[in-house]
């Protein structure tokens, strides 16, 4: 192996992970009881609603140096606050085009449904995402270098 | 009677029995929640996904459960049973036997240490042995109490102390105890609540079905297991034999129900015709290949519930197949496989081979549940479920014992619940005099003002046992933590929760002076209301707390990298403590409750609800439109079960005009809501203005007249054409001379279950059918046509279609594609229809004709659903705030449903749900004050610019525009704090409280910070 492949195989990107408190924190925390295992570049932040999550705090995010981001919230139908994730999810569409327009790999932002009892679920979309931002490499656009 | 006991027992910890617990003990009543296996959640918790809405079952039940648990007027007693009750209501005296756990539950801290290193595999009895568990165990996952329990029916100690063992030495919190005993408790009770459910069918007995023969027969409660991401599968939906998916799989609907000749279950179970199209639809989902072969075997299709038929319809449309034919033998076939041998609609006889055969078992009374039941002197009937009556749904036999779920009838979840709700308003109405008398209130010191003070923090960083610390280098976090700006003490514990640690942890923020706390630990889903409590207690607001959650979402998820997973304790630490420096205190919001209730609408659900709440005291102000009460009610005949109901109806309406709390308004309607709950202020088109403190909606449904269209019949042109209600009438005035009538034809589904009302009118061929027995019986010499699409006699009513064919009515299935026709000649009637049966056209001439037509919602029920904020379905009836949990709440908190407005029901379901909606209201009407969201949107008017975006994506109404500033406002007794109008904030004007951008992005920046060289590691 090359040492820019070892390098890069042993890089572990950082991916600010905003869940809604009722359904995919739960399904973080299942992934935990059942012990499933994926890669240790998760930093969960706990929101009460994917509709709290705001176009502004994934910028944020990257622009304070997450590698990527990843929304998850109730499946549809399921939103504890009635609709905040329907909300979440339009949002999302726009960013998405929006990110590409300015120039920032959209893999680097995910969205997701995941329910409080998809524990495996939601091990198998961390090791994805994380997956995807890894073949990225780290994100620098938006990051202030001082 | 003297001053009665403020406690109830509930027996059965189901879905039925939890809720009447919870609905007691937030009303002022302590409870005794006695269940028989290691933990609570019943049947309900053994299921994968919950129909209409395809939730996670166990979701759904698991907050519940928790509160439950937890609450502080709950007493639990798990591996318990009751082995009498003596006295009378008011004042019972009860026995109960506790079984030995073998596991302190003080101490145990459900690690699974004991079960990993215990040696004895046994059938798991939660997956009906499909998989194994261990001699200790813990009965689900999500088991309350979280707590293991030893099983000493094979525990290799208890069976020959000295040998194995094992789990005492692996225990880190000591909590083995192999010499516990066997306790009894004498409880002394007011009310008594049997919630003991149900027992699915065994269907070994009926050997055609292949059952306990071929290995890829399989029950519905086992294919519930084999799709549950917790089963013995782990949700890859294996079939039995070679733990291949299956691809091809066969319903059998009907296996130990509608079936007099060898399970002698005479009754319908209600419930299995919907599991049995959810598991097909689940199972396709689940299907790994995603080409699953569905068919449903069946004799009637019974979606009779809310949601339920368009369920059937979308099922179809998505390639289920439904076949109407009792399957007589399944034989085995090569591959494990299984064959199928049927008779086709057209009668000839068919066969088709299916890899996995699932049998959709029918509910039934566990003679376990007989046995008590005859020892507590109550009632069964001839199907072994407690008798009730149809005006008296929750009663027993037995004087201030109730009922409630599947034991008085097989029933789906969202009936258990709303009847443990009514009998929960039963035993209330006997207690009220005692209500806050027997329950503890929990204390708190006041509360320090840390506003002036610069944070002080501390970090709890918690071991749990092994579980953290053997991943993550827990002493290194600790350390790492005294580094952290505003940390001014960080300390390691074994157990952070354990009772101790809770106590030092009180003094520590007393001494210290502490003003922030950061625990780290495992999940604020469990843990967070204990802490936060701790915090209370030593005097500081709760608010100011933050969790790191290092178990659940880092030592247990990267247990092969302790380094990477250590740092991102330390990452997750940080993100707390930035967090928690900038948490303000916030209020405990609270309403002053305004102790009267308004119910709207003066039929029986509304009569019911009112006097329900009267009766113990409360003021009630009952509105209705027309100019007497009644409502619907006035028109029917008599109940299913044969009670008349005009009498029952004059009793009601004499004790609501009599009862000096209920104010009727007559001819009144409701012109304005204000206010939320606790304190709503409602003005009436007579000018009246109410102040009361919940509100019930009972505002009933109209009966569909079909004057055109396909589904006329000459209704309306013929004078022998009736409505059911019409006909009902005739009765009650003794209009109808069935001595002199040679034939009546009856036309079910007139206007249900098509394209412009999509749903099932649930009591029309009950009602129908009913009817037509009571012609039948009047004059024998009458031939009684029944034409109808499917009959859906749910639970005992069954027996009445049984009656019907025994008397010799003749029932002839249509469908869509061939409508009857009726057509007049000179005056008289004629009637032609398919009867498939015969494949023939059949001509009938009737001197009456009774359309069971649908019961269609009425149009005014959107405005009035729009003042009280609630809302309504696509098919025009309200919407409950949970379709499965909360079936009489509105998502708007303080407001209630019951009776038509709903759905369609029967007159004893309209009187369960009143008393449930009843029980409900008393939760609010039985406090001083309730509490509103602590964490509430907060809107900064420099930078509002009034685009009113934020009024428009909140779900609750919380923000308005106000009129005179023309800015948002937000109401914090309507806002529940999900954010979604900070996230839609065009001008970062609105925001949460602790919950701000600025926070939140304070604990992102702070994921971002590296940790320095030789800082921590």
């Amino acid at each position: 192996m090359s040492d820019i492949a070892k390098k890069q195989a042993e890089w572990q990107p950082k991916i600010i992970a905003f869940l809604c408190n009722w359904c995919s924190y739960a399904g973080a925390d299942l992934a935990g009881v059942s012990r499933y295992q994926y890669p240790p570049s998760l930093r969960i932040v706990r929101v009460p609603c994917s509709g709290r999550v705001s176009a502004n705090m994934i910028l944020d995010a990257l622009r304070s140096g997450a590698d990527g981001v990843l929304v998850s919230g109730c499946h549809p139908g399921d939103c504890h606050y009635i609709s905040g994730n329907y909300y979440a999810r339009r949002r999302f569409a726009v960013l998405k085009r929006f990110l590409e327009f300015v120039g920032i790999e959209p893999d680097r932002v995910n969205f997701s449904w995941i329910s409080a009892s998809e524990g495996e679920q939601f091990a198998e979309v961390a090791t994805e995402v994380t997956e995807r931002v890894k073949k990225l490499g780290p994100a620098r656009h938006l990051v202030k270098e001082f | 009677m003297s001053t009665p006991k403020g406690s109830v027992l509930v027996v059965g910890g189901g879905i039925a029995g939890v809720q009447a617990a919870l609905d007691l003990a937030d009303s002022g009543f302590y409870v005794h929640l006695v269940e028989k296996s290691a933990a609570i959640g019943g049947s309900m918790s053994q299921l994968d996904k919950t129909f209409p809405t395809n939730d996670c079952s166990a979701c759904i039940l698991s907050p519940k459960l928790v509160e439950c648990g937890r609450h502080l007027n709950i007493n639990l007693l798990t591996l318990s049973e009751v082995l009498s009750i003596d006295g009378e209501p008011g004042s019972f005296k009860v026995k109960v036997r506790q079984n030995p756990r073998y596991v302190d539950v003080d101490k145990c801290i459900a690690c699974g240490n004991c079960a990993e290193k215990c040696p004895k595999k046994v059938p798991n009895e939660f997956d009906l042995g499909l998989g194994t568990r261990k001699a200790i165990y813990l009965r689900y996952p999500q088991a309350v109490p979280l707590k293991y329990a030893i099983d000493p029916e094979h525990c290799i100690y208890l069976k020959k102390p000295g040998r194995c063992g094992f789990c005492e030495k692996e225990c880190p919190a000591g909590a083995i105890n192999f010499k516990d005993t066997p306790r009894e408790h004498d409880i002394e009770v007011g009310s008594v609540i049997l919630a003991l459910g149900f027992k699915p069918f065994d269907p070994s007995r009926l050997d055609f079905t292949g059952y306990g023969q071929f290995k890829n027969v399989v029950t519905s409660m086992e294919f519930e297991r084999l799709l549950s991401p917790s089963g013995p599968c782990l949700g890859h939906m294996e079939r039995p034999s070679d733990h291949q998916e299956p691809r091809k799989i066969a319903w059998l609907q009907c296996v130990g129900s509608r079936d007099i000749n060898k399970a002698c279950h005479g009754y319908c179970s209600s419930v299995c015709c919907m599991y049995a199209i959810k598991q097909a639809v689940i199972a396709r989902e689940h299907s790994e290949s995603g080409d699953v072969d569905a068919t449903i075997f069946f004799m009637d299709m019974r979606t009779h519930g809310k949601g339920f038929e368009a369920y059937y319809d979308r099922a179809r449309e998505e390639g289920i197949n439904f076949h109407r034919a009792r399957v007589h033998t399944v034989l085995p076939a090569g591959n494990d496989n299984l064959k199928l041998r049927f008779t086709g609609e057209d009668g000839k006889l068919r066969e088709d081979e299916f890899e996995l055969v699932v049998l959709s078992v029918g509910l039934e009374t566990d003679p376990q549940v007989m046995r008590l039941a005859h020892q507590l002197g109550i009632h069964l009937d001839s199907d072994s479920f407690a008798e009730t009556t149809c005006f008296q749904p929750v009663e027993t036999s037995r004087k201030g014992i109730f009922v409630c779920g599947a034991l008085a009838e097989p029933k789906d979840i969202p009936q258990s619940v709303m009847e443990a709700s009514a009998a929960a308003l039963e035993a209330e109405r006997i207690l009220y005099p005692a209500r806050w008398t027997e329950t503890r209130k929990k204390e708190f010191p006041p509360e320090r003002d840390v506003h002036a003070e610069p944070p002080r923090i501390g970090v709890f960083v918690c071991s749990c046992g092994i579980n953290i610390a053997s991943v993550v280098d827990v002493q290194a976090v600790t350390d790492y933590a005294w580094t952290l700006p505003g940390v001014v003490l960080a300390q390691n514990n074994l157990f952070t929760c354990s009772q101790d640690t809770i106590n030092q942890m009180a003094d520590i923020i007393k001494k210290e002076n502490l003003n922030r706390v950061v625990v780290a630990s495992c999940t604020p889903r469990t843990h967070e209301p204990l802490f936060q409590e701790t915090l209370r207690e030593a005097g500081i607001n709760k608010f100011l707390f933050e969790m790191a959650n290092i178990r659940d979402q880092d030592s247990w998820v990267h247990q092969n990298d302790p380094e990477a997973a250590t740092i991102k304790a330390m990452d997750l630490v940080r993100m707390a403590v930035a967090k928690v420096r900038g948490d303000d205190p916030l209020p405990y919001n609270s309403v002053t409750v305004t102790k009267s209730a308004l119910v709207i609408g003066a039929g029986v659900a509304g009569m019911t609800a009112a006097l329900s709440l009267a009766d113990q005291g409360f003021p009630v102000t009952l509105v209705e439109r027309k100019d007497r009460l009644g409502g619907h009610g006035r028109k029917f005949f008599r109940t299913w079960q044969g009670q008349e109901i005009q009498p029952y109806l004059e009793e009601l309406v004499d004790m609501v005009e009599s009862n000096e709390k209920i104010d009727v308004c007559l001819g009144s309607t409701i012109q304005e809501v204000s206010g939320s709950v606790g304190q709503f202020k409602t003005r009436l088109s007579n000018g009246k203005e109410i102040e009361h403190g919940v509100a019930i909606v009972a505002v009933g449904a109209e009966s569909y007249k079909p004057r055109e269209g396909r589904w006329n019949f000459l209704y309306g042109k013929n004078p022998a054409v009736h409505t059911l209600l019409e006909l009902d009438q005739k009765f009650i005035k003794g209009e109808i001379d069935a001595k002199n009538l040679n034939q009546a034809v009856f036309i079910h589904c007139v206007g249900s279950r098509v394209p412009e009302r999509p749903y099932c009118s649930r009591v029309c061929c009950t009602h129908a059918i009913d009817q037509a027995i009571h012609l039948k019986e009047t004059n024998p010499e009458m031939d009684i046509f029944m034409l109808y699409r499917d009959i859906r006699t749910y639970g005992k009513r069954e027996h009445l279609y049984q009656k019907a064919r025994a008397l010799g009515i003749i029932f002839i299935r249509y469908d869509l594609d061939n409508i009857p026709r009726v057509t007049e000649e000179n005056g008289r009637l004629r009637i032609e229809v398919k009867d498939p049966i015969i494949d023939a056209d059949v001509t009938l001439h009737p001197d009456l004709l009774v359309l069971a037509s649908a019961v269609r919602p009425r149009d005014d029920v959107g405005e009035l659903s729009k003042l009280f904020k609630c809302a309504m379905s696509s098919d025009g009836f309200l919407l409950e705030a949970h379709m499965k949990l909360r079936p009489v709440d509105f998502a708007t908190d303080g407001v209630y449903l019951a009776g038509l407005c709903h759905y369609p029901k029967p007159v004893e379901e309209t009187i369960a749900q009143a008393k449930a909606a009843a029980s409900r209201a008393g939760l609010v009407l039985s406090r001083d004050a309730v509490p509103a969201e602590s964490i509430t949107a907060v809107v900064n008017l420099q930078k509002c610019t009034g685009c009113s975006v934020c009024t428009k994506v909140c779900a609750y109404h919380a923000v308005n525009m106000d009129p005179n500033t023309g800015k948002a406002a937000v109401d914090t007794g309507l806002c529940k704090g999900c954010g979604a109008c900070v996230a839609g904030c065009r001008s970062d004007a609105i925001t949460l409280k602790n919950l701000g951008n600025e926070q939140i992005m304070a604990a992102v920046e702070a994921a971002m910070d590296d940790i320095q060289a030789g800082q921590g590691l």
